[in-house]
This record gives C-alpha cells, structure tokens and sequence, in this order.
C-alpha cells in the first residue's frame, strides 16, 4: 500500500432487516492508490461505498476516511472525497458550470475559486469550451466527463468512482481511464467499481473481490491470481508437435507442480503452476516437440474472477 | 480509528451546512421555470380580473364603506369570485406545483446521491427546497399584493387607511402560511412517493378532499362523535363544537377565518356564538385590527402548527431513505 491510509474500514456492516448487505468487511486503502473494488450486482460494492460517503449508516463496525468517521463527521468526510455515481445526473436546464458552481457552493467554495478551478477543470476533462452549453445537451460520456470535472474541482483526498465507464465508447474509456490514472498522480486515493475488469486490472494497484457481503479476496492482481488459480505462475507455452497437440498438453500437465493446461489455440498453451517451471516444461517438451517460445502470461483478472465465483459455486453446491 | 456506533454517534457539523446555496439554486429555478410563469400569469390575471370587477363595483358605492381596500379583496361580482376566493383556490396549486417534484425529482434526474455527497445534510436539502418554494411563492404573492394596492389606489385615487394596511399585510401572512402547508404536503407527497406524477395527483386529491368533501365530512363525522345536530331545544352546543374542531383540522377552514376576520372588521367571533356572549355587542361595529389578530391568532399558529408537523412526517420520511443513484 502507498503512503498514509485514507480509507480503512473495520468490521464494516450493513444489515437491512434479515439482510445482511455488507458483512464484516476491513478494508485499506492508502494515498495516491488505486483499489478496485469488483464482485456481483448485490454483493454489498455500493453499500459499502455509501458507507464510506457517509450516506447510509452501518449496522456495525467502523470506518474512517480522510481521517474521519463518515458517521459522525459526514460534513468532513464530504469535504474531502469527491463521488462519481453510476451513470451520473445532472441538472439538464442549467450549463455545466452552474451545475458544478452549485455543488462547489455545497462544498464551500466561493464563488472566485470555484470560477478558476472549474476552468481548470473543464479543460483537463476535455470539455473545454463546453461550459455555458445545457447539460441537458451532453451525452452519458459527457456527462461522466463532468461528473470527474466536478471531483477535480473539489481537489478531494478520496476519489470514489462507482462504475464510471459503463456509458462509454471504447475510445472514450481509454481517455477516462488515463484521466483516472491522473487522479493517482496528483496524490488522490481512488477507489473504483467497476465490472469491467481487464478496465481494473489496467489501472488499479490492487483490487478487492466482495462476494455476497465480503471481501473475498484482496490484493494485487498476481496475488490474487497465485491464489485463485492454483499456483501464482502462470506461463505461457508455444511449442510446435509432431504428434498432435493433445499430446503436448498431456505432455504439460504430466510435469510435477503443474495444476492446469489450457490450450489456447493454434500451438498455444497457458499453464498454471505452483512454481516456476519454466525450465521444466521446456525439458520435457523437448523429446516430442519444437518449442517455439516459454514465458511468463500476465494473469488476467478475468480469469480470476470467473475461477473464483466457479469455485464458490462449485462449494455451495 | 473514531468510536464505533455504539459508542456514540452524534453527528457533528451545523445541519444548515449548505442550506443557503440549496434555497439560492432553488429558488432561482423556480423564478425562471415556466411552470411558474404559467402558474403566476394564471393567478395575476385572475385576481387582478376579480380586483378590477369588484373596483369598478366599488366605485358606485364609494361613500358606504371604511374599508374600501378591504371590500376590494372580498367583494365578488359575477361572473368571477372575490379575490381572496380565488387566492384560496389558487395557492394551493400552485405550492403543489412547486413542491410535487422536489424530492422524487432528484432521484429520477439521479442527482441525489451526487448532491448529498458534497458536505450538506440532507436537513439543509429538505428545507432548502421548503424555504425556497415558500420565498418564490412570497415574491409571487407581495407582487400581487402590491399590484393590487396599486391598481386601487389608481381607480380609487385614495390610499389605504393604516387600519387597512395592517389588515392587508396580516391577510398577505397568513396566505403565504396557507401556502406553506400545501408546500409541505406537496413536499410530503415527493419524498414518499418516487413518481412526480403520483405525488402531484396524492396532493391534489388532499386538497380536494379539504376544498370540496370536507364541508360534506364534518357534519357526518361530529354526528358520530357527538350525536344528533338537533335537540330537544334546538341546536346541540356539543355537536356544533365538535364540527368546528373536525372543520378547523382543515387548513382550508383557518385560512377562509382568518380571512374572514381580517378582512371583515365587522367580525366578532369565528365559530358558535352564543346569545349571552352577543349582549351589549354593537352588532356591525368593526374591531379594531389588534382585536381582530387575537381572533385569528389560534387559526394562524395552527396553519404555521400544521406545516411544521407535515414537515416533521415528510423529514423523517425522507431520513429513513436509502440514497442511492
């Protein structure tokens, strides 16, 4: 984790009724990083960060953000975490800049350094020149555009942003997401929602898996990968057989230390292992076939999440 | 780490955080909303038509009344009604119309969770919205009060009495109260009703029901509680008591009195009057103003008691929900 904690939550919980919404979650998140937070519709994400904005109290636990307790000092927290809602909204009638001049007179600021920081804003978002047009004119981009223009104007410590590219084009994510990365560079901690997570994996230091209430699993990618996949080594193979590619994945799996071979097409191969075994599979390999490259695969989020919620499946069956 | 909830959780910072940007933006958008344009031209035209009638009414009788300004506001001549009927008909429209959508709005624009993130709380919210529906229904209703006054003095050629101002000025307060109370039902309405639609059909059936059926309820519901109208000698105090307390639960009833006794000087009671209570009373003799603001004091705190308390129902309403975009 980088720098001071700005967000720790212990024992976190929110029950509705019989409903237990959040359970028990500890969560840090220090200055400067970025966490994803990612799990199924309904497994406690938005609760969670409700909680943390000091909008909906918990059951139980505690939680303290920017160095305050969103439960009993809201107003301080507010100050200092700027929110991106899923598919943000916006006063249609009014331009940009009086819709963010009245969140910046609800967050304090006055009127002169609202009119400099929303200039400043408005041109890093990309919408420079767009400030006396009607939202009511913008598209869901723009609108997610201005939804970050707002928190850049708050100048926040904590930056939470619930699912923000859900209305984007693929070209528009990529800018959204550089924007983001920018978030991290002037210091702010982020934490991102989001279900698209090859999105998480590009951008997040870490991430946290929540699966009905809590935190499943937390840590970076590769952590997460050595435990969900079986091994934290993941290689992948490229070898050319003479005797067929069945055999060379059997070939693969044969090796000590090997958990799975997944064939990826063509004369590739992704293997999962225990340790490295880089040298190994080479080794084996050569007697039957040509090997053609070994290294280490990146281990994708993708396939952590969807090996995580087919094993809980698999055990709750 | 701060406490936990069960150590204590009483929150910190001014519940009014906030609240001037909320009135200022609201009000603003009320101001400039062609709802409210259409609403105001409507009530103008109106009250100043029934004015108008009942001033060139009042001309040809110019000598018979103290109360020229007073006689303008209640005298009606067919077709229209008088002008404090038609307010009485008007305002709550048009405080729905202000408030239906306050809250449920925010929700649909999907603003709310965005908005209740920057430091306010949502006491502020609520009655930023209140205060600012009231303060657009004020400067709507001082407008026409002073476009009035205007168009008498400029047919009448003669100012209002200070007797009269006094009694026009309290007429202005408890109509802008008469107001408030539709505001907060409006608001009511918005908060538990996530549809502007519904919420604005809920509180015209509420004003429907104090401005058409109540008069029809009251006699029935005091006949159960209190028995037959009639008695062996007449009329039943008790019955009539008990109708005037199920009446006055209706902010149509104190708004029509305190109309009644502001603007009729001659006004001496409001409710039953018993002979005893009439014995050396100069019957027709006006009170003077003092006297008439006792009359109506019960009637204005109790329009002022009842937008407090719907205010209470739709702020408690609206703490128990969960903020989500």
């Amino acid at each position: 984790m980088a720098g001071e904690v700005v967000i720790r939550a212990e024992g976190l919980t929110k029950r509705y009724g019989a409903t237990v919404a959040v359970d028990h979650i500890d969560l840090e998140v220090g200055a400067g990083e970025i966490v994803g937070i990612l799990g199924p519709n309904g497994s406690g994400k938005t609760t969670t960060i409700l909680m943390l904005l000091g909008l909906t109290e918990p059951t139980e636990g505690r939680a303290e953000v920017a160095g305050f307790d969103p439960l009993r000092e809201p107003l301080e927290v507010k100050r200092r975490v700027g929110y991106l809602p899923d598919q943000v909204g916006f006063y249609d009638g009014l331009s940009a800049q009086d819709n963010l001049t009245y969140t910046g007179r609800l967050a304090g600021l006055s009127r002169s350094v609202i009119d400099v920081r929303f200039a400043a804003a408005i041109e890093r978002v990309g919408l420079a020149g767009l400030g006396r047009a009607r939202v009511g004119t913008f598209s869901q981009g723009m609108r997610q555009r201005l939804g970050l223009a707002e928190i850049l104007m708050k100048r926040p410590s904590v930056a939470i942003l619930d699912e923000p590219t859900t209305a984007l084009d693929p070209h528009s994510t990529q800018e959204f997401l550089a924007m983001i990365r920018g978030l991290r560079a002037d210091g702010t901690a982020v934490l991102l929602s989001s279900h698209h997570l090859d999105q998480v994996q590009s951008v997040c230091d870490r991430v946290a898996l929540f699966n009905r209430g809590r935190i499943a699993l937390a840590g970076t990618v590769t952590e997460l990968a050595g435990r969900v996949l079986g091994g934290g080594h993941v290689i992948d193979v490229e070898a050319r057989g003479a005797e067929g590619a069945g055999d060379i994945a059997a070939l693969l799996a044969a090796v000590p230390g090997v958990v799975r071979v997944q064939p990826l097409g063509g004369e590739r191969y992704r293997v999962d292992c225990r340790h490295e075994l880089r040298a190994e599979l080479a080794r084996r390999l050569a007697p039957a076939a040509d090997l053609v490259g070994i290294q280490f695969a990146a281990p994708s989020l993708n396939e952590v999440y969807a090996r995580y919620f087919e094993e809980a499946r698999d055990a709750a069956q | 780490m701060p406490p936990s909830r069960a150590e204590g959780a009483r929150r910190r910072g001014s519940p009014w955080t906030g609240l001037g940007a909320v009135v200022a933006k609201e009000t603003a958008d009320h101001l400039s909303s062609a709802r409210m344009r259409i609403l105001e031209a409507l009530v103008f035209l109106t009250a100043l038509a029934a004015a108008y009638q009942a001033i060139r009414t009042i001309r040809a009788t110019i000598g018979e009344s103290p109360f020229l300004f007073l006689r303008l506001l209640t005298l009606s001549q067919e077709p229209l009604p008088s002008f404090i009927a038609l307010l009485g008909f008007l305002i709550p429209l048009v405080a729905i119309a202000l408030a239906f959508d306050a809250i449920n709005g925010e929700f649909n624009r999907r603003t709310m969770s965005r908005i209740l993130a920057q430091p306010i709380y949502r006491d502020a919210l609520l009655l930023g919205k209140f205060f600012a529906a009231l303060l657009a229904l004020t400067i709507g209703l001082v407008s026409l009060w002073l476009l009035v006054l205007g168009l008498g003095l400029l047919l009448f050629g003669l100012p209002p009495s200070t007797e009269e101002t006094v009694r026009m000025l309290g007429f202005l307060v408890a109509t802008i109260a008469y107001g408030g109370v539709w505001i907060a039902v409006a608001l009511l309405f918005s908060v538990l009703f996530r549809a502007p639609a519904t919420a604005a059909l809920a509180a015209l059936g509420v004003w429907l029901l104090f401005a058409l059926f109540w008069s029809v309820l009251t006699p029935l519901v005091a006949n159960l509680l209190a028995g037959p109208p009639e008695g062996v000698f007449g009329p039943r105090l008790a019955f009539l008591q008990t109708q005037t307390v199920i009446d006055r639960l209706s902010p149509n009833t104190l708004y029509g009195e305190t109309a009644l006794a502001l603007l009729h000087p001659a006004t001496r009671a409001l409710g039953p009057v018993l002979i005893s209570q009439l014995e050396g009373a100069l019957l027709g003799a006006p009170l003077p103003a003092a006297q008439s603001f006792i009359l109506i004091w019960p009637q204005l705190t109790g329009l002022i008691a009842l937008t407090i308390v719907i205010f209470i129902i739709a702020y408690i309403a609206f703490q128990r929900q969960e903020i989500r975009a």
